[in-house]
């Protein structure tokens, strides 16, 4: 245990074991996805019909944004230049779908069918349609777990975007709360304030929502108010979910990163 | 001829606790997941008492620490987890299948209780976690599904006389 704890070693040991146990998540995943897939087929003509315009109607809205996004882009890329600030990449994504839930109580993870083969990497970011999710564990050949943002053993480097102010949102252990840890008193902070990623520690990409701010303890004898956010991915009805890849430069230079920490 | 047999009862004894792990990964609703029964641990368990010279300590270890890497906890918190609390069934085997089928559950649920604190204890080293008297609803769940789980195996023991 403390060996696998303390030492990166087993690693490589982990993706062999996760790609042979992986026959065993299929299998388990099979009666869910039957299930579905007759729900599919025997679903009314009429449902379809409805189901189709709404998506229609979806979709021209969101192109319509897409519209504005481009024109946006084109803007800020000539304004970085001009500022000489170094322009942001466009990252790339793959749809991944959540296969299990971890059954272990005292840790948030989900199993999601992408593994070494679609050329994920640990500590790949994972978002859904609505915010950040978490990030990949040692992925295995066709498997991958992913700790969510509420686990206890995760932290992640934010920001809240009325005001900017930096923080570290830390998992709580419960599925819908995240906390702020050194948040002084004097910080301008609210009920409802969302909380977005800073993309300060090169791991996650900046700017995708986090979370919302739900309580604020403001204990003057304590040295820092507690804060506590609910996380906006639906992290108990996870089902399509999003792996980001940064620009090139950025893994190189996170894995760059992680050498020198090792080292 | 003997050989044979010893080939075949193992891989039987394989395919039972494969589909308790895979019962044991299969998605229901969030409701009941609170309630659901380690089968994994309870096939084993039902086998360290029917067959200790087939199913030992290794075999309680390999299934736990096959939940270790299904659950992705760290490594080793579920296999031994596994091991004390087979140790305790492989150790009493004799005496345990005396008991009637219900004595047996309520065993059972003493065990499950211990498998869970050990859970608990030995998750503990590794991150802050807190414990709630939620965590042992299984153990009940698992207690009272053991009289249908044990029936069930020694039927297919007896129709495939797995020795």
């Amino acid at each position: 245990m403390a060996f696998d704890h303390f030492t990166d070693t087993s690693a490589i040991v982990r993706t062999y074991l996760t790609s042979i146990i992986s026959p065993v998540l299929y299998l388990a995943d099979a009666p869910q996805e039957a299930i579905e897939s007759v729900a599919l087929r025997i679903k009314t003509k009429e449902s379809l019909m409805e189901e189709n315009a709404l998506l229609r109607q979806f979709q021209l809205e969101q192109n319509e944004k897409l519209q504005q996004f481009a024109l946006l882009q084109q803007e800020n890329k000539k304004l970085r230049a001009l500022l000489n600030s170094s322009p942001r990449h466009q990252s790339k994504s793959m749809v991944a779908e959540v296969m299990a839930v971890s059954k272990d109580r005292f840790s948030h993870q989900v199993v999601v069918n992408r593994g070494t083969l679609d050329k994920v990497y640990e500590g790949q970011p994972v978002i859904d349609d609505l915010g950040v999710v978490g990030q990949l564990l040692t992925p295995g050949t066709t498997t991958t777990h992913v700790l969510l943002i509420t686990d206890s053993t995760q932290a992640i480097p934010i920001r809240i975007e009325r005001t900017g102010v930096r923080a570290i949102a830390e998992g709580t252990g419960n599925i819908d709360r995240i906390k702020l840890n050194h948040i002084p008193h004097s910080t301008d902070i609210r009920v409802g304030d969302r909380l977005i990623t800073s993309g300060l520690a090169q791991r996650f990409p900046e700017g995708y929502p986090v979370g919302v701010v739900t309580k604020i303890i403001r204990d003057e004898g304590r040295q820092f108010s507690t804060v506590f956010a609910r996380p906006v991915a639906q992290l108990d009805r996870l089902k399509y979910l999003l792996l980001l890849w940064g620009a090139v430069d950025d893994i190189g230079e996170a894995v760059q990163i992680e050498e020198e920490e090792n080292g | 001829m003997g050989d044979n047999t010893g080939l075949r009862s193992n891989w039987y004894i394989f395919l039972t606790i494969l589909s308790a792990l895979v019962l044991s990964m299969m998605p229901v609703p969030i409701q009941l997941e609170l309630f659901r029964p380690d089968w994994p641990l309870l096939v084993v368990l039902y086998w360290c008492l029917a067959l200790p010279n087939r199913v030992n300590i290794g075999v309680a270890w390999l299934t736990g620490f096959a939940m270790d890497i299904m659950m992705g906890s760290v490594f080793g918190v579920y296999a031994i987890s596994f091991t004390i609390t087979s140790v305790f069934c492989l150790s009493n085997y004799q005496t345990i299948r005396n008991f009637s089928v219900w004595q047996q559950s309520l065993l059972i649920a003493v065990l499950l209780c211990l498998y869970h604190l050990l859970v608990f204890w030995f998750s503990r080293f590794f991150a802050t976690i807190h414990f709630i008297p939620n965590y042992l609803w299984p153990a009940m769940t698992g207690a009272l599904c053991w009289p249908w789980v044990f029936w069930l195996l020694r039927k297919l023991r007896r129709q495939f006389s797995i020795q």
